[in-house]
């Protein structure tokens, strides 16, 4: 078990490694979600009335914050693809490591990476106008809240890296994965323009409810969701965690034996 | 004793469609050079897969050091080195990130990882570049550096498939270079080729595979044998043709096959390089300058001919759609 631990340490370490090595990739995936903020801050922000004080960007920042965060299976997969289109994953296969270690490391190496953009992100949305008012223990843990979420979601990535044979496709399922559970969502504007059918997936959709979570934890009431008395919009945090565990209850086993076998075809 | 010991092994894919190994046996004496050569899709990446623990096979069964490896492939891994067609790498981390990663997943300590990089680098003339990212490396150095790799824990059994592959011709000369080395120190290595010269140069014994099975077995000059042996080939002036077809037949002792068109003399001979300087001085003394001279020796498909009756290029094509990624 120490084994184990210490051989997924060094996997992380690889991955922080490669973000000493080549900045110019965390610096990229910064600037396009501080990009983000910027862009829908001033193009949605005058045209959707958000009836919060403080102004969109309150409601905005949770919303962009959990799309980033649930984006870290791209990288994830992309990683993870390549990985193995360069054989380092039939060389890691033939180490005597735990067989976890690998599909860890890069879950935990990639959460790692998102703490940078967190911060960076949260600066520049506090540089428009953010103002979170929750007091710092709540804030501190919506944070931490945002990268177990990150996490979790980072599963599906390690089952998609794994799954197919180029990164360009691994890139193009994750954006089909993720942009509709995005989009499809609280997020960015009121759920209840949307037709009932996809109002009721919208009030389900973790990503919903982690949105209505981080409001909540930020200290701005949600006003984009409640579009039904659904459980999952009166307990979002609640509903959030369940949702994360259930991710890394079902993908993580999954991956880990997707990963023992991946190229016994 | 035998280090590797593979009976009867088969893999499949495509449910059963493609026999990747089709009965394949194998051993391999400690301490000494086996070369796996056969063509593309032959079946050589499989066997190191499924020896390296990296694959389940179908049927049939594998020791490695004594240890089977479908049942304690962790016991196996514990003292295999495995170095692939592709240098497996990570690309954006130095030479040193890569080898002290490795190091640590093999359970070094921390100071004896370091001290075993330090020397392979020494070693793979590569302490120059060990600060400097794979992407910047040649062809060569991602070899020698991908060998380094598979060297930390000093493997008892040591797995090299078509480790030349891709390399120029000076890569190569140096990856043989280092490899003799290696040999000399007393490991057990398979290596995998489609190169007879370099199964020649490096193996004690080979064996040539075919559709997954091993199709014929011996030394270097056993198969070459069996394949026959070298040929003398001159290409002189048309008006000298006459005159050296008579020197030549008077060397290699048979009747020579002249290509008037290209005016190319070819003779087999015995002992290759001593006809080819005595060839040399009847020519000098007759004033005849050879405008090229030379010794052909059995390629791989002359091997491939002679024991299969058939071109390794068509089964190759077959079976790449299969040869998946890594």
């Amino acid at each position: 078990m120490k084994q184990a631990i210490g051989d997924f340490l060094v996997i992380t370490k690889r991955q922080l490694l490669q973000m000493i090595r080549i900045p110019e990739v965390l610096i990229f995936a910064t600037i396009q979600p501080a990009m983000f903020v910027l862009l829908f801050r001033y193009v949605f922000g005058g045209a959707i009335n958000s009836g919060v004080s403080g102004g969109y960007v309150q409601l905005l920042m949770p919303g962009i914050f959990v799309q980033t965060v649930a984006f870290t299976l791209a990288a994830t997969a992309v990683g993870l693809t390549a990985d193995m289109q360069k054989g380092l994953i039939d060389r890691f296969r033939s180490l005597p490591i735990a067989r976890s270690a690998v599909v860890i490391g890069r879950t935990v190496g990639d959460t790692l990476q998102n703490i940078v953009t967190l911060v960076v992100m949260g600066l520049v949305g506090f540089a428009v106008g953010w103002r979170p008012s929750s007091g710092p223990v709540k804030i501190l843990l919506a944070f931490l809240f945002l990268l177990a979420f990150g996490y979790s979601m980072s599963w599906i990535g390690i089952l998609i890296g794994l799954s197919v044979r180029e990164e360009r496709v691994a890139q193009s399922l994750v954006f089909l994965t993720v942009f509709p559970l995005t989009f499809l969502s609280n997020a960015f504007a009121p759920t209840t323009g949307m037709p009932k059918i996809l109002q009721y997936f919208a009030e389900w959709n973790p990503v919903s409810t982690m949105v209505a979570a981080c409001r909540e934890l930020f200290g701005t009431k949600n006003i984009f969701g409640a579009t039904a008395n659904s459980w999952p919009s009166q307990h979002p945090v609640a509903m959030s965690l369940i949702y994360m565990v259930l991710l890394v209850v079902v993908f993580a086993p999954i991956s880990v034996r997707k990963y023992v076998k991946v190229s016994a075809k | 004793m035998k280090s590797i010991i593979a009976q009867g092994l088969v893999k499949t894919y495509r449910n059963g469609e493609v026999r990747a190994l089709d009965g394949l046996d194998l051993d391999v004496e400690e301490g000494t050079v086996l070369g796996l050569l056969g063509p593309n899709g032959s079946g050589k990446t499989t066997t190191v897969r499924v020896l390296a623990t990296l694959l389940t096979p179908d049927e049939g069964s594998a020791t490695v050091g004594g240890v089977d490896v479908v049942k304690h492939p962790d016991q196996v891994r514990n003292m295999i080195g495995l170095s692939g067609q592709y240098a497996a790498l990570d690309e954006t981390l130095t030479g040193w990130d890569n080898l002290t990663m490795f190091g640590r997943l093999y359970h070094l300590s921390a100071s004896a990882t370091k001290a075993r990089a330090t020397e392979l680098l020494e070693k793979f003339s590569l302490t120059d570049a060990a600060r400097r990212p794979i992407k910047t490396y040649s062809g060569g150095m991602r070899r020698r550096l991908d060998l380094a790799a598979s060297l930390i824990i000093k493997p008892k059994v040591l797995f090299l498939d078509e480790p030349t592959t891709g390399l120029d011709p000076r890569g190569r000369q140096e990856m043989w270079q280092v490899i003799d080395e290696l040999v000399k120190g007393g490991v057990t290595l398979l290596l995998t080729t489609q190169y007879l010269e370099e199964a020649d140069q490096l193996a004690d014994s080979i064996a040539v595979i075919d559709a997954g099975k091993v199709i014929a077995r011996g030394t270097s000059d056993e198969l070459k044998n069996q394949v026959g042996g070298e040929r003398l080939e001159i290409t002189v002036d048309a008006s000298h043709l006459p005159r050296a077809v008579e020197l030549v037949k008077q060397v290699a002792g048979a009747d020579p096959i002249v290509d008037t068109g290209l005016r190319r003399i070819s003779a087999p001979v015995n002992n290759g390089s001593d006809s080819l300087v005595q060839v040399l001085r009847l020519l000098d003394e007759a004033k005849i300058h050879p405008l090229d001279i030379g010794l052909k020796r059995p390629s791989l498909d002359d091997v491939f001919i002679s024991l299969t009756g058939h071109v390794a290029e068509i089964e190759a094509e077959v079976v790449t759609g299969k040869k998946k990624r890594k």
